[in-house]
């Protein structure tokens, strides 16, 4: 029996997308390309040139929802289909863009290099718990101007998972088009079969930027699968009303939607977003808050009656260190993120607002992320009588460690989690040395890193890509990229 | 001002939320569109811990915490110019020029676009303005690293600390007198 949550009745989505279609035509939506305002004006919304506000009718909206795909997976480098977006599949992938990374000795945030994201994918590659990886921090030691490509390479070279990815610069999308369809044997095998998902984010409130439109038109037209990220933050970029900010989500991502269908019908699509309240003390942005959690859900929810696949940023914390706030945040809002049966959640080993990442925390967020998918697996019949056949030679002892039964199925009724979760008696806790959990974190990570391997992918495609990057970072300014270990 | 005051320790004590000290910043700035010009006729200005040109760089477009640092700005008694988002860094400089500024706030999200936070330095000092101004910059992938390698004057993780800053800064700018 599958367990979900659902937070709104059919009703209430039903006026949810009412009012969102509303918005669409009052006050409209600000697109910011003329080239987008083109497309959406040819297929009949109304455009004004001098305000650039494009009027989007319910037609264009129902248009789009036919030639959307429902479904479609994420391949890793051998071609598996290892990320399933659609229905209620669930994956976790590491938060992404990170600007600091956690220091385990000084516990200060330091800005992020090439040695940070590598240390990040190594970890991730090495956790079942993430489906995919992500183009997860920013790396402080290249030029800006290849940044976003230069992301993508380190996690092409060092992992064979799928990848949430996006671009910063326009140029540079085709670049990392290429850079994917080295691995996957040409552009028209990565259509069939994607290895990566970009994220293209509106800029609340109801605004589709010049680059955003850019970014949506050309990855539709390159069969690449897109990841909407609208970003509502109640009460500040939306209503203050968690329904409210639904709403301006919906009208959001229909425009998006619409704009990317029109530029290539039946290109692959992912409701997703980074909602998230605004703090009213402290005019921050709380991920760990339970309204965000709730948003997330609520948008999912909409996602879902209209058939797409979803998305959003949970399981990271506001916290500044891997101590119980982190934990205790980034365990509740995996676990409300998976009960709504969202395909991807984003957003594991960050700290403070999505701005620090932390190798420490993404292997503690592993464990929560293991939790909750041992809750969603749910409780199976592995004997045909429950229990009675358990019974034979009983004798009122609790003899049942001595039984077939027990050796052969609690494996797989138990998951048995990592040295980071202290099970251990007290005595033997002493004995380890009574670690806390981030200690106890700071010695998995090491043995993480320690024991990851390399992908073994074929010389040349690697070399290939190497001089694909090579060439971009000299035109940036450097001659030689970092040595990657 | 006392208005303002009163709801800005009410904020610092936690008794009242950003959307009162906006409302506060707002009745503020509707009161002084009537009062300032009769100030002026009647040759008294209103007394002001300094100016302060705020804007987000020219290529980005993120607007809510500039905004949130200069309604700040505002309540604590700074004369706050906000030129809004996406800002060339030829119109800070005309505007620093037009109003003398003393303070440059620049706001940027991005890795690509904090880039333009040097290049609006680069042209202050280009314009012969540089040592009139101290420059904040402020926005998520700023660092203190980076303050220091575009030589700005200082940044704030939030908006209560610019409001520190800033007064910081002018009191430094008087000590060197610049005011």
């Amino acid at each position: 029996m599958p367990l979900k949550i659902e937070l709104l009745s059919p009703d209430l989505i039903q006026q949810v997308l009412d009012e969102a279609h509303q918005l669409l035509l009052d006050p409209g939506i600000l697109v910011q390309s003329g080239a987008a305002r083109q497309i959406l004006a040819n297929a009949g919304a109304r455009v004004d040139p001098t305000t650039q506000v494009t009027y989007i009718p319910e037609s264009l909206t129902a248009r789009a929802l036919e030639t959307v795909p429902h479904s479609f997976y994420l391949y890793d480098v051998t071609g598996n289909p290892t990320v399933h977006y659609g229905g209620d599949t669930v994956h976790f992938d590491p938060g992404s863009s990170g600007v600091h990374i956690l220091d385990s000795q000084t516990l200060e945030h330091c800005p992020t290099t090439t040695t940070d994201l590598v240390n990040v994918i190594k970890i991730t590659e090495s956790l079942p718990q993430y489906d995919a990886q992500s183009t997860a921090i920013i790396c402080d030691d290249v030029p800006k101007a290849i940044g976003d490509l230069y992301r993508l390479y380190v996690v092409l070279l060092l992992s064979k998972k799928p990848v949430v990815t996006g671009t910063f610069m326009i140029q540079n999308l085709d670049t990392m088009v290429e850079m994917l369809a080295i691995f996957a044997g040409g552009r028209q095998s990565l259509a069939q079969k994607p290895r990566a998902v970009f994220d293209v984010c509106p800029s609340p409130p109801l605004v589709w930027s010049e680059f955003a439109c850019e970014n949506l038109v050309s990855l539709a037209q390159l069969q690449v699968p897109v990841e909407l990220v609208s970003m509502p933050l109640a009460g500040a970029a939306s209503p203050v009303t968690l329904l409210g900010s639904v709403v301006q989500h919906t009208a959001e991502s229909l425009a998006g939607l619409v704009l990317h269908q029109l530029s290539r019908p039946g290109a692959p699509l992912v409701w997703g977003g980074a909602p998230a309240i605004f703090d009213m003390r402290k005019g921050s942005t709380p991920f760990g808050a339970a309204e965000t959690a709730m948003l997330g859900m609520a948008n999912a929810q909409v996602g879902k009656y209209l058939g797409l696949p979803t998305h959003t940023y949970l399981g990271a914390s506001d916290s500044k260190l891997v101590d119980a706030q982190a934990g205790m945040e980034s365990g509740l809002s995996a676990l409300a993120g998976a009960l709504a049966g969202i395909n991807m959640i984003s957003g594991a080993g960050m700290l403070d607002f999505l701005a620090c990442q932390s190798l420490e925390k993404l292997v503690l967020d592993a464990e929560a992320i293991a939790w909750v998918r041992r809750l969603l697996d749910g409780i199976h019949k592995q004997t045909k009588p429950l229990a009675t056949g358990m019974y034979a030679d009983f004798n009122f002892k609790a003899d049942f460690l001595k039984q077939k039964s027990t050796r052969q199925l609690f494996t797989k009724e138990q998951y048995l989690p990592s040295p980071v979760i202290d099970r251990d008696s007290l005595r033997g806790w002493q004995m380890n040395g009574s670690q806390d959990t981030f200690n106890r974190c700071k010695s998995q990570v090491q043995q993480l890193l320690a024991s990851y391997k390399r992908p073994d992918l074929d010389p040349t495609l690697e070399n290939e890509l190497h001089r694909l990057v090579t060439s971009q970072a000299r035109q940036a300014g450097m001659d030689q990229l970092p040595v990657i270990e | 001002m006392a208005g303002l005051n009163q709801v800005g320790e009410a904020f610092s004590c936690g008794q009242s939320f950003l959307p009162e000290l906006v409302m506060a910043g707002e009745a503020m700035k509707a009161a002084l569109a009537v009062l300032e010009p009769e100030l002026q006729l009647r040759g008294t200005e209103r007394q002001i811990l300094g100016k302060v040109v705020l804007a987000t760089v020219q290529g980005d477009i993120h607007e809510i915490g500039k905004s949130l640092v200069g309604t700040m700005l505002s309540s604590a008694g700074f004369q706050v110019y906000d030129l809004g988002v996406d800002v060339p860094a030829e119109t800070i400089v005309e505007k620093v020029r037009q109003v003398g500024a003393n303070i440059v706030a620049l706001s940027a999200l991005l890795t690509t676009t904090m880039v333009r936070q040097a290049e609006v330095i680069a042209a202050l000092e280009q314009a012969g303005l540089r040592q009139e101004v101290k420059v904040m910059v402020g926005g998520a992938p700023v660092t203190r690293d980076w303050v220091e390698h575009i030589g700005a004057d200082g940044t704030s993780q939030d908006a209560v600390g610019a409001v520190a800053l800033a007064r910081e800064l002018v009191e430094s700018n008087k000590k060197s007198g610049n005011m």
